[in-house]
């Protein structure tokens, strides 16, 4: 029976694919945690660099942990403000179909843009603005990267809200403003929540798009005009050095910006569950 | 008083939509206008010198003013190349299992899996890489690869450091297993099922079901997907830019160091504003990054929104 065989190979082939996609996930995170819990310390968390750091002295990423979370949620609230706006418009203003076919294809495209062509964006804005490298310039070029996947997101979450509802509301006299505040908002807003921390994670762990944009310091982020430091650029420029100390710490920081996607990727799972159960369908 | 109030709420209206409907616009010509700046920046370098001749330069020397992209577009193309290459049968094989034999359980245990794949921030992938895959490229694969499979050219093991386009292509692969194991998946099940029905009835089995009617139907949606897998790679930049080695030269072999595109804007930025064009090239090769993969995407996207529309 060879058509019996084939399938029986091919099946073997898929669950050997499943393995290797599922594994290297293990291996990744296993690598990660391995390497880097070993250099993990509370002085890590808690400290800034002091003098030497980067020769193995004392000190921590501090400054790169409050930037990276300055930066991620200074550009997932902007890039909110605009593309709540967009999925409005998108959901309940426009009557004019292929524009918004237009506009979801547009922002397909842009979900596909490399951060690294942000970054150099970012730059060009920078020096049109007479801005230099700060956390402005890192939360704009973050905003913009974050903006196809939050439209994207909220409009998801909007299409779930059942027809008869906006309906009642128009029949009540409420405007389409009125509707789209107070009745859509409120049905969607477990859903929202989920897909503000989906593009804070995916922000957070952007280095390309802020290597241009928000430079690096080791102070604490302080001022929207001041560079900032990031987790990111701490894993990649402490890998880059030749101290086997600093590079340690290059694998502990990735350690810990890991826990922080994971966590934020875990909790964003478990709001979808725990909070869709009191909408109304 | 009433009527004015009613007519005040129905100006707040208007006036929002007017203001969504501007942000709409910019949202979507964002495009057009990350585009049309990095071209300005990169116009004096282009009203010197005419693009195809900046593409097709090797010729690397920034000092002395010759930008020639050549090795870094080969360098790009060689890892994104072989990372499809190694990416593309597991995701399918991947997908369809999910899509068509995986018990519902499972699938929805894996899905989140595949998903935290895409969570992963770049630099991890680029550490692992590091840690992980350069080590066995230099220790295990490049000996063994000198000692057996020497002769061929393309796997002469010239570089014993082992960052190189095989490092690079490992560590590219698994970045997009994600986009395509979750496009091929979805276009798969869009099947319909009674097509399925119809080849099962037939006394065919579920592979034959699966090769005959439901690939070959979702034929141009899976190839998007790959697409997008591809134009994903191609712009990915400091993972890849962590492992590769970055040595400006056209690679002869698997274990040659390369420098993609992306890599040459992100090492570079720092002194790019001390040497005169060095900016302008840079963003030059920023736009030319952008417009290969807005090609890819544009026609994977349109590609893939027919299929869907087909199915339905």
């Amino acid at each position: 029976m060879g058509k019996h065989l084939e399938e029986r190979i091919f099946i073997g082939l898929m669950v050997a694919s499943m393995v290797i996609v599922v594994g290297s996930l293990v291996f990744i995170l296993a690598t990660v945690v391995v390497r880097g819990l070993p250099a993990l310390s509370l002085a890590m968390l808690t400290q800034v660099p002091r003098g030497g750091y980067y020769l193995g002295k004392e000190g921590g990423i501090l400054n790169a942990i409050t930037g990276s979370l300055a930066l991620a949620s200074g550009a997932t609230l902007l890039s909110f403000f605009l593309s709540l706006p967009v999925a409005f418009y998108l959901q309940l203003f426009t009557k004019d179909a292929r524009f918004v076919h237009l506009a979801r294809l547009s922002l397909d495209v842009l979900w596909g843009v490399p951060s690294i062509v942000y970054g150099a964006f970012g730059f060009t804005l920078m020096l049109l603005l007479g801005l230099r490298a700060s956390l402005l310039g890192g939360i704009i070029a973050l905003a913009l990267l974050e903006l196809p996947i939050l439209v994207r997101a909220i409009e998801e979450v909007m299409t779930m809200v059942p027809f008869e509802l906006k309906e009642s509301s128009y029949a009540l006299g409420a405007t389409r403003l009125e509707t789209a505040l107070r009745v859509v908002v409120r049905q969607t807003a477990p859903g929202l929540l989920t897909a503000l921390l989906l593009a804070f994670g995916r922000g957070i762990g952007d280095a390309a798009s802020v290597l241009f944009t928000a430079g690096y310091t080791d102070r604490l982020p302080t001022s929207l005009l001041r560079p900032v430091a990031s987790l990111p650029l701490a894993v990649f420029f402490q890998l880059g050095t030749p101290v086997p100390e600093v590079r340690e710490r290059a694998y502990a920081s990735a350690l810990v910006l890991t826990v922080i996607v994971l966590i934020i990727s875990l909790s964003a799972r478990l709001l979808t569950r725990r909070l869709t159960r009191h909408v109304v369908r | 008083m009433a009527l004015r109030k009613a007519r005040f709420r129905q100006l707040k209206d208007q006036f929002a939509g007017r203001l969504m409907g501007a942000l709409t616009i910019f949202a979507v010509a964002l495009v057009l206008l990350i585009a049309l700046a990095l071209l300005m920046r990169a116009r004096p370098l282009l009203d010197i010198k005419p693009l195809g001749e900046l593409l097709t330069s090797s010729d690397w020397h920034p000092l002395r003013g010759e930008f020639g992209f050549w090795p870094f577009i080969v360098g790009t193309l060689c890892v994104t190349m072989l990372a499809m290459t190694l990416a593309v049968p597991p995701c399918l094989l991947c997908a369809i299992y999910l899509a068509e034999y995986a018990p519902h359980r499972l699938r929805e245990t894996a899905k989140p899996l595949v998903d935290l794949l895409a969570g992963i921030p770049s630099v991890v992938y680029g550490l692992w890489g590091t840690l992980a895959v350069v080590p066995v490229i230099r220790d295990v694969i490049t000996p063994w690869a000198g000692k057996h499979l020497g002769f061929i050219p393309l796997l002469r093991p010239s570089n014993p450091t082992g960052y190189g386009v095989l490092a690079g292509g490992v560590v590219l692969a698994v970045m997009v297993f994600p986009v395509i194991i979750s496009v091929t998946e979805e276009v798969i099940r869009a099947v319909p099922d009674g097509l399925r029905e119809a080849a099962l009835a037939l006394g065919a089995t579920r592979w034959q079901m699966v090769k005959g009617v439901v690939l070959r139907r979702s034929l141009p949606g899976v190839i998007a997907a790959i697409v997008l897998g591809f134009s994903r790679a191609f712009g990915e930049t400091m993972a890849v830019m962590m492992v590769v080695g970055n040595v400006p030269q056209i690679p002869r072999s698997l274990f040659d160091a390369a420098y993609p595109l992306p890599a040459l804007i992100a090492n570079n930025y720092g002194e790019m504003m001390s040497i005169p064009l060095y900016d302008a090239a840079l963003l030059a090769a920023a736009l030319v990054l952008l417009l290969v993969v807005l090609f890819f995407t544009l026609a994977a996207r349109v590609v893939l929104l027919r299929a869907v529309r087909r199915a339905a």
